[in-house]
């Protein structure tokens, strides 16, 4: 089986999305696609799935044009999308949800579920994917539920699968399986398409790579021709430094002080279970873990965002325990959060609304209880152009930015203050390499500033190229304070996973 | 800036927030200014339309004739229809005494509309704008016979004592909701009840209930406690119109003083919007829905102090109708902004008035108004409907930007 897209054409109101795309993918192959947040990758595969029509351009399956009125038709055609979100009913089971839409039956209106199981049963044992088909959906981890995706496509006969953005919901350990099941798959005659923004992950798994960039497809290349530095460069169009560039920490003065920490989580279970860890002006701490370690309750304890149970946390020298957002915010913390458009954003507000957002009710930005929207203006226009905010206007909802834009509203409004210490969570999680490099870059200038830095990340080459120190958290403890210059990632996976190199 | 942008990349809005989503394009809460004036108007439209339907199929004497005499029986429809919205026109706006009437009706309405509008704007649905109504106009009423002072003094006590009464009401389920996380959909309903059973037993109580009386019907306000009439000069006892309207219209204007400039219309925004967000900014959430609930039973209160105040001068059972109710299909049809609620409820003031006209003109009755009242509603809650009538450019499309990063 061979699918052609040929001079795929679709314009929005101003925009081209997609500009005479050519691409081709063949039984037995992963085709990877790679782009950046805007470049063009999900209207295109939105136009292959039938959910928009191409402006011109056709589809051929086996060199025969074919046309998709919606998803039916591609799905018809053998074509299946696995979603970057996932679309399943968390309280059915695995087997219901892979049924769902086309349903085996006995008889008019009387579902056959033995059967729909069995036939799930198979195609988990023929594919390698690990299921219990009776297991509730939201009883089961992401990683898994992605497996049930993919099932739900097999189970439908597609013989191309479209993969969008799978890797950004699964944790490192799941993304090395998934690409077991991606393997399997082509080997077992698939095409498969695989949408993604990281460059590691598409030079890793893919047979052949087409690299989009404001909707034009501008290069393919094999995995042995390509590697990082020029794959970033067809990507974004200019070259990128991929390597974090600083210099040796001059570590000051202690700024942050944690002694003995324990926090739960909502559900009154430990997380932080005894954390002591400092930080000094000048260096960048990191902090490495498999997700759901404590980290996300480590932070929103720093950060005032949960109060901890017991143990002490000390900034500057003043303890700041008990204190609340705001307590610790006057006290020259800033915060990146961890999830962006849920915590570090107001979704609805204006660009110039969110960047007074944890400031707003002092002075210059409000006098007693009268917002000054002028003054707001006035500063907001100043962010924007210094933190090379891309955006029409300060008066837009921060919604309608991209992720990337978005994150650098959080760090100019969190940055643009005389800091002390800056607590970042996942700062470059989903975002693509420019901005990253950006990020990074202004990370190190308040390194280099004065600031101490605790970044937790759970992407590990980052966190090792972006620390001086490198702290590893397991179980709720700190269980390695390593110099990341002298260890190898494999010894710090190790530290992860709770053991001892 | 990059031209290119993928339609599935820009409304990052949808990730996260699906819950919330509906309810503000319902509420109209961040919407743009042209959906936010096009969206009610072709609802509006609509509305007439279906409306128009319902008085032509509910024709009798014409559907006798489709048989017969089709040609006679359109045309006699087509009087009905015109007939019915002259009427409607003439009885809202066709004369001085339309235009008081017009205005006497739409002052509760702006007021309870804002009520539930501001309750909207920060994420709350505030339905016990009926049970704030009803303890405020108790307040007011048992200050305006009660006390006997001069009316400089004895009004605005009034107004200030309806206005606490709404707000102590609101401010339970606010806390409820904060403290315990109690749905304020479901206290505020339950409130309702509560109100609407505690006003039938004070108003048969010795202490509300009017001498001599057996019904539920209060002692009568002092004159020092009733809204002044504006026209009164002109001595004529058909043009009611009364200080409420100028009552509602500065409760506007101070609605959208506190929205949209004062650091707690701000703050109470952002609780609408994200009250995770409002927590990472140092905001007390808890409080600001306790405060939220209480300007916004304020609010309802002071509709039924006009009530009160301006309209019966005593207290029966049924003083606040369901005004409440209404208040919300108000608040839908304003979008939520303060501007939108004084203009739809200066249309809905008008739809009661000519209605009245039309019941006693045509024999058309007082419930199509509903029925129309009912259908704007579903129209605004089904934009994708109105969308499709009128072949209107999804928003979301029209807005959609070029933000890509990096050349």
């Amino acid at each position: 089986m061979e699918l052609q897209l040929r001079g795929i054409t679709k314009r929005f109101p101003g925009v081209l999305a997609n500009d005479r795309i050519d691409l081709t993918v063949r039984s037995s192959e992963i085709l990877g696609l790679l782009g950046e947040n805007g470049a063009g990758k999900t209207t295109l595969m939105n136009i292959l799935y039938g959910l928009y029509t191409a402006d011109e351009g056709e589809v051929l399956i086996d060199g025969a044009p074919r046309t998709f009125a919606g998803p039916g038709d591609a799905i018809a055609a053998g074509i299946g999308m696995v979603h970057q979100h996932f679309m399943l009913v968390p309280v059915f089971t695995v087997t219901e949800n892979v049924v769902l839409g086309v349903e085996p039956t006995r008889g008019p209106g009387i579902l056959n579920m033995r059967e729909a199981r069995q036939h799930v049963t198979e195609i988990s044992a023929k594919y390698h994917l690990a299921v219990d088909p009776d297991a509730l959906i939201e009883t089961i981890p992401v990683g898994v539920q992605q497996r049930v995706e993919i099932i739900k496509v097999l189970f439908r006969d597609a013989q191309v699968l479209v993969f969008d953005e799978p890797t950004a919901v699964l944790t490192p350990q799941e993304v090395d399986e998934f690409f077991g099941i991606l393997r399997g798959l082509r080997d077992a005659g698939k095409a498969i398409i695989f949408i993604t923004h990281k460059l590691k992950e598409v030079l890793e798994i893919s047979d052949r790579i087409a690299v989009l960039r404001r909707g034009r497809v501008v290069g393919e290349r094999t995995p042995k021709e390509a590697d990082e530095a020029t794959l970033a460069e067809m990507m974004v169009g200019r070259p990128v430094e991929l390597v974090v560039q600083k210099e040796p920490a001059k570590p000051g003065d202690l700024v942050l002080e944690v002694d003995d920490l324990v926090v739960f989580d909502d559900r009154d279970h430990a997380q932080v279970n005894g954390v002591t860890m400092t930080a000094r002006a000048g260096e960048i701490v990191g902090i490495a873990g498999v997700q759901g370690n404590g980290q996300t309750e480590l932070v929103e304890a720093l950060t005032g965002m949960r109060h901890p149970v017991s143990g002490t946390i000390r900034v500057l020298g003043e303890e700041v325990t008990k204190q609340g957002p705001r307590g610790i915010h006057q006290r020259g913390v800033a915060h990146v959060p961890e999830d962006r458009q849920q915590a570090g954003l107001v979704l609805g507000f204006t660009v110039a609304e969110n960047l007074i957002l944890d400031s707003y009710y002092a002075e210059p930005f409000s006098h007693g209880m009268l917002m000054d929207w002028k003054a707001t203006a006035a500063a907001a226009t100043g962010l924007v152009g210094e933190y090379d905010i891309r955006t029409p206007s300060i008066d837009l909802p921060v919604s309608h930015l991209s992720g990337g834009n978005q994150q650098k509203v959080i760090v100019a409004r969190e940055f643009s203050r005389d800091v002390r210490l800056i607590v970042a969570s996942q700062p470059t999680r989903g975002l693509d390499v420019g901005s990253i490099e950006y990020i990074h870059e202004r990370i190190i200038l308040q390194r280099d500033a004065g600031a101490a830095v605790v970044i937790v990340s759970t992407e590990l080459d980052e966190v090792m190229a972006l620390a001086d120190r490198l702290l590893v958290m397991f179980a709720g403890r700190v269980v390695a304070d390593l110099d990341p210059t002298k260890v190898t990632p494999a010894d710090v996976g190790l530290y992860m996973a709770g053991a001892t190199p | 800036m990059s031209t290119s942008e993928e339609p599935q990349g820009a409304p990052a809005a949808d990730q996260g927030d699906e819950g919330g989503s509906f309810l503000r394009d319902l509420t109209g809460v961040g919407a743009n200014w042209r959906s936010a004036i096009l969206v009610p108007a072709l609802a509006l439209l609509s509305a007439m339309v279906v409306g128009a339907v319902i008085i032509a199929v509910t024709d009798i004497d014409a559907l006798r004739l489709l048989g017969s005499e089709p040609g006679t029986a359109f045309s006699q429809m087509g009087d009905s229809i015109w007939g019915a919205y002259k009427s409607l026109f003439v009885g809202s706006v066709g004369s001085l005494r339309a235009l008081s009437e017009t205005l006497v009706q739409a002052t509760p309405l702006i007021l309870a509309g804002l009520s539930v509008a501001i309750g909207f704007r920060a994420g709350l649905f505030n339905i016990g704008a009926q049970g704030q109504l009803l303890v405020g106009g108790m307040f007011a009423l048992w200050v305006g016979f009660t006390l006997h002072l001069p009316v400089y003094l004895h009004l605005p006590l009034a107004l200030l004592a309806g206005a606490l009464g709404g707000a102590i009401y609101g401010a339970i389920p606010g806390l409820l909701r904060a403290r315990t996380g109690a749905h304020e959909v479901i206290t505020t309903i339950m409130m309702n009840f509560i109100a609407l059973r505690l006003v039938d037993y004070y108003l048969k109580s010795s202490w509300f209930q009017a001498e001599g009386r057996d019904d539920p019907v209060s002692k009568a306000i002092d004159t020092s406690a009733q809204m002044p009439r504006l026209l009164g000069f002109l001595d004529r006892t058909d043009v009611r119109v009364h200080l409420g309207i100028v009552v509602a219209l500065l409760a506007a204007y101070g609605v959208y003083w506190l929205l949209f400039k004062t650091t707690l219309g701000y703050e109470f925004r952002a609780v609408g919007y994200n009250p995770r967000g409002a927590k990472y900014a140092g905001m007390s959430v808890t409080w600001l829905i306790v405060g939220v609930m209480a300007v916004a039973g304020a609010l309802a209160g002071l509709a039924g102090t006009d009530r009160i105040l301006g309209v019966l001068h005593r207290g029966t059972p049924g003083f606040a109708g369901t005004l409440g109710f209404d208040a919300i299909t108000l608040a839908l049809l304003g979008r939520s902004h303060p501007w939108g609620v004084v203009a739809s409820g200066l249309l809905f003031g008008a739809l009661v008035a000519g209605g009245q006209e039309m019941q006693v003109q045509t024999d058309i009755s007082l419930d199509l108004i509903l029925v129309i009242q009912a259908l704007v509603v579903v129209f605004i809650a089904a934009p994708a409907l109105i969308r499709a009538i009128y072949r209107v450019k999804a928003a979301r499309e029209a807005e959609r930007l070029t933000t890509g990063w990096s050349t």
